[in-house]
This record gives structure tokens, sequence and C-alpha cells, in this order.
């Protein structure tokens, strides 16, 4: 087979998990739903905080929190927890027992996190501006949207390291995931500026790729900056995406094979 | 790999109404008909297992001390046996006598600790991928994403062998009708299947990516006897129109009986003999003795229950 032929069927199998989860989004339709519309409903109440003080400014800083934290947090989720889910399912042997590169299956389960994610920020947004009648005129699109695709890639990165965690420890690998989640929340400046952060967390938000996500993008939205007046923020977040990823997925490779070796993956029978 | 009834129509092979994904699976097909070819010239067997050895932490074993490890047993204990090409292999053994851990091992789901293993000549350590494009499994638990439909199952599967949904479905449908399962039925939930529907959806899923080595896991449990047998005549028909091996376990003596050209009867991760159904009955004891009989003396002292009246 040549190269081009290999790689046409890598790429229909990593439609094929993409297709999977939708087939799943659809099944659960009624959930997805409700979960919409909590999580619009959420952004919603964060941005009345700001209406309460009468700065408009506030509330278009709230409601880009809300809306890129949500997004961020489908994208780091759903890939980190993709293998643990699958083992719940019980079918996690029959994907691993299938041909298919395990680049190949991560890369999948970003493509439909990465649209999944996409789809209901858009609402989210739309709902946003509708309600708080947020003019979205200043804002320079070009921007925000190499903004959201490159902090991405450090977000995939770290989720395909956690994704491995329920391999090497059946219940403490999901929550150690979910943890972490938490803690980059508290210090990438989601609803506040950084600055208010206690000395001792400071350090944490210079480390955390949300903070110049977050960062990025208000001043992409809010200011309307060009390209190159978050230059720092999108080298920072290429840079990390480019270490996070070939380190997130050798944490992967190597989890599995001492999983492999230990008898992990297993579940029954 | 190409016999007659899932191989792609000649209008897929010239490309002309080939839909998206089933030309890279026809390549693919054709380069492991020439893969298996060359390892026949070789002679290769179809399944070599050498010296294997698996140990798994004793499940009551308690950790000595922080560091120290928790005592092991071994799952499989220098297990060695050849499968030759077209054969139908079949382990038989007590619950817990390591059939499925080596199943597994050869299915490249769980390594070695030692010992070899090689499918076609292929390693399963040193190259797995090739592995698993030459193999399929069913198991015992026929696992599906549950609230999904069957054909929505076999669609996910189909793209993980890099078949079309059109050649997937092609395939499938003739394996599930040969195996008494209505296709019209694909699209139910598996969870409103029961759990022998659920198998025969899990037996066509394997089948429909014919593989060259077929490993089943118990497939026939949970089946009705006529399923059971429909189910059986589709396994040898595998065999007879696409030349494929098959390794299976069974708790089922006639079902071993019927279908395998040899048995291996393991017992506590050991082969304890192997051989003809018929060789086992005669090793056993001769003329009126059953592949139950051998079972029973081979895993251990005879069966006294009936003796003692218990
Ligand atoms: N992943 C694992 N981790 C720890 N122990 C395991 C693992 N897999 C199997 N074992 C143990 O190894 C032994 C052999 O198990 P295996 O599943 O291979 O038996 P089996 O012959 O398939 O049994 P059955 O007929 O009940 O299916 C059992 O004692 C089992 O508890
Ligand atoms: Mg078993």
């Amino acid at each position: 087979m040549t190269i081009k032929v290999r790689a046409l069927r890598e790429f229909w199998c990593s439609i094929g998990f993409a297709e999977r989860n939708f087939m799943l989004v659809k099944r659960y339709a009624g959930w997805e739903a409700v979960f919409l519309t909590y999580t619009v409903v959420s952004a919603l109440t964060i941005g009345l905080i700001g209406v309460g003080t009468g700065d408009q400014q506030l509330v278009l800083f709230l409601v880009i929190g809300a809306v890129l934290w949500g997004y961020l947090s489908i994208l780091f989720h759903e890939v980190s927890e993709c293998i643990a889910w699958e083992r719940g399912e019980g079918t996690l042997e029959y994907t691993f027992m299938a041909p298919v590169k395990r680049f190949t299956q991560l890369m999948g389960n970003a493509l439909y996190a990465i649209t999944y994610g996409l789809g209901r920020a858009a609402v989210q947004l739309l709902v946003c501006a509708l309600f708080f009648g947020i003019s979205l005129a200043g804002a320079n699109f070009l921007t925000a949207a190499v903004v959201l695709v490159v902090s991405s890639l450090p977000f995939l990165g770290l989720g395909l390291a956690c994704a491995v965690l329920p391999l090497l420890s059946r219940e403490r690998g999901s929550q150690a995931t979910h943890i972490f989640q938490a803690s980059i929340l508290l210090v990438s400046g989601v609803y506040y500026d950084v600055s208010v952060l206690p000395s001792w967390l400071r350090p944490f938000s210079v480390v955390s790729p949300a903070t110049y996500t977050l960062r990025a993008m208000r001043a992409a939205v809010m200011d309307g900056v060009g390209l190159a007046d978050v230059g720092n923020e999108l080298l920072i977040l290429v840079i990390s995406g480019v270490v996070l990823i070939p380190v997130g997925f050798a944490c992967f490779v190597l989890g599995e094979r001492w999983a492999k070796k230990t008898g992990k993956l297993k579940i029954e029978g | 790999m190409s016999g007659k009834n899932i191989a792609p129509t000649r209008d897929e092979k010239e490309g002309l109404k080939m839909a998206a994904g089933t030309y890279e699976r026809v390549e693919l097909e054709r380069e492991l008909d020439g893969f298996l070819a060359e390892a026949m010239n070789d002679g290769r067997p179809a399944l070599k297992v050498e010296a294997l050895t698996k140990r798994f932490p004793r499940p009551e074993g308690k950790r000595r001390g922080f560091w120290r490890r928790r005592p092991k047993f071994a799952a499989l204990a220098a297990v060695t046996f050849t499968v030759e090409k077209g054969e139908i292999f079949g382990f038989i053994g007590m619950n817990g006598s390591g059939k499925s851990t080596l199943i597994r091992i050869v299915s490249t789901l769980l390594m070695p600790d030692e010992g070899q293993v090689e499918v076609f000549g292929v390693d399963v350590e040193g190259n797995p991928a090739r592995v698993r494009e030459l193999i399929n499994r069913v198991a015992v638990d026929a696992a599906f994403f549950k609230v999904l439909s069957g054909s929505e199952n076999l669609r996910y599967a189909a793209r993980l062998y890099g078949l079309s949904p059109r050649l997937a479905r092609e395939r499938y449908d003739g394996l599930l009708t040969r195996i008494g399962f209505d296709p019209k039925r694909l699209s139910d939930q598996i969870k409103s299947l029961s759990r022998g529907e659920r198998q025969k959806v899990a037996a066509a899923r394997a089948l429909m990516t014919a593989p060259a080595l077929l490993l089943l896991d118990e497939p026939t449990t949970g089946l009705d006897p006529r399923s059971k047998r429909e189910v059986q005549r589709v396994i040898r028909e595998m065999r007879e129109e696409e030349g494929t091996t098959v390794l299976l376990t069974t708790h089922d003596m006639e079902e071993a009986e019927r279908l395998c050209d040899r048995v291996g009867i393991l017992h506590e991760g050991r082969i304890v003999t192997i051989g003809t159904p018929a060789e086992l009955t005669a090793r056993a004891g001769g003329a009126g003795t059953t592949l139950e009989d051998a079972f029973l003396k081979f895993t251990g002292a005879e069966w006294l229950g009936d003796e003692n009246g218990a």
C-alpha cells in the first residue's frame, strides 16, 4: 500500500471515532439539550453579575470567560475521558485490538471534541450576545479564530496525557483528571484578572495555557487587536502545544504498554 | 481472504463505483493476501506459541511492605503449541485455566511475560499493528455501545477496519442471515437484543473483516442449540471458503468435538494434553470414553461425585 492509501485509511478511521461520538450525542439528544441549556444559563448568570455593575465591558469580559472555558473544558474532558468511558462501556478491548494507530484514535476523538465544543460555544455565544445586546462589531474575528485554533493544541496535549490515567488506576485516574481541570479553572483568570490571585497562586497562572488563551481572546474580541498584537500569547500557545501533544501522546503510549503488561485493560470475561 | 462471499465485487475492484473508503480496504486485503501467500511459502504456521508465560498478582495476595510486589501466580505457564493454516484448534479447560488470557495475548491486548507468540510469522510484541490486521476476536462478553443500534455499532467497527459502510453492509447482511439473525433487527439498540442475538452480531462484526486468524472466546455461549449450529456452520464455511484459521475456547464438549481438528486441554495454565478429539478420548480410556470424560480425567482427579452419592 502506498503512503497515500495508508493515510486515507487512517483518515477514515479517525472519521469513524468522530462519527461514533456524534451518533451517541444523537442518541442522548434529550440530555444534550439539558446540558446545553445548563451551560447557556450559567453563562447568562455570570454575565448578569457584570450587568449589575453597569459596566458593559465587564459583561463581555465575563461572557468571553464563560464561553471560552466551556469550550476548553469540553475539549479537555472529551479527550481525557475517552478511554475511561470506553472501558465503562466495555468496548475498550475491541477498539484497542483494531488495526488503528493510537494517534488516529486520539485524533478522531479530538476531532469530535473540537467540532462538538465549537458548536456548543457558538450557541452559548449567540444567546449571550442577544440576551445582553452585546455588539461584536469591534471584534477582530480573524484573531479570535486563530486564538481558538492555536489554544486547542495545548489542551489536546493535556487531554492525551490524562486520558491514560484511568488505565493506571481505575478510579483515581478520573478523579485526578477532574481535580486537574478545576485547578486550571482557578488559576487561569477565567472570570477575573490573574493579578487578583494570591501571590502564591500566581506562578501557576503563568504555566497554565488557558491564561494566554483568555488574554488573547479578550484582546481580540474586546479591543479588536490584530494577530501581531497577541503574537506573544500565540507563540506561547504554539510552543506549549508543540511540546504538550508529543509529551501527552508519549505518556499515553507508555501507559498503554504498562496496562497491557499488567492486564489492566481487561474489565471482565 | 478473497473468497466468493465477502470479496469486493468486480466493480469495486476496478474502482468504478467505489464508495469512499472502499478502495483502501481492497488495497489492504490485496496486500494481506500477498503477505499470507508468502507466509505459506515459507511454511510459517498460522499461530506459533512458544514457552508462553503470563503471571498476574494473586487476588488475595497482600503487599508485604510498600516496595514489595504482591505475590504472583502463573495464569499461563510455558505454553507451547502451533496451529496450522486452515486449522480449527480448540482449547477446553476449567474456569480460570487461562484460556481467555491466551486469546488476549494473541490479540495483542496483553503482553507476554516470557515466551513468544507469532501470527503468520509476525511477533505479537514486535509488530502488533500487523497482527491486528490479520486477526479478529469474538469475546464472550460481546462488547458493544449498548445505546447505539446494531448497524451503528457495525458501521463504527467497519471504519476501524477500513471497510466502507457500504461494503461492510453487504458483508454483514449476508453473514447475519446465514446465522439466523434478521438484518432488519439491526436498527434496534443493542441493549434491547438478547444475549444470544448480541453474540450473533458480534460474530458478524468479526467475520466481516475476513480475518486470517479468527479468535473465538466461547463464541456460542448463550446461544440456543439451533443458533449454535448455525454459528458453527459459518465458522466451518469460513475455513473452507477463505482458508480462515480458527483458535477457539469453549465449555461445550460437543462443540469441541464437532468443530475442532485438534483440541488442547488447559489446566492451571499448562497444556496437559493436545490432540484430535479421537486421540484425547483414546488417551483417556478408549472405547466408550467421551471428550467430557477426557476433560475430567486431564483436569484433575476423576469426577467422584456420583460414586460418593453427592
Ligand atoms: N487482567 C488480569 N488481571 C489479573 N488477573 C487476571 C487477569 N486476567 C486473568 N486473570 C486471572 O488469570 C486466571 C486465568 O483467567 P482466564 O480468564 O484466562 O481464565 P479462563 O480459562 O478464560 O476462564 P473461564 O473459563 O472462566 O472463562 C484467573 O485466575 C484470572 O483471575
Ligand atoms: Mg474465559
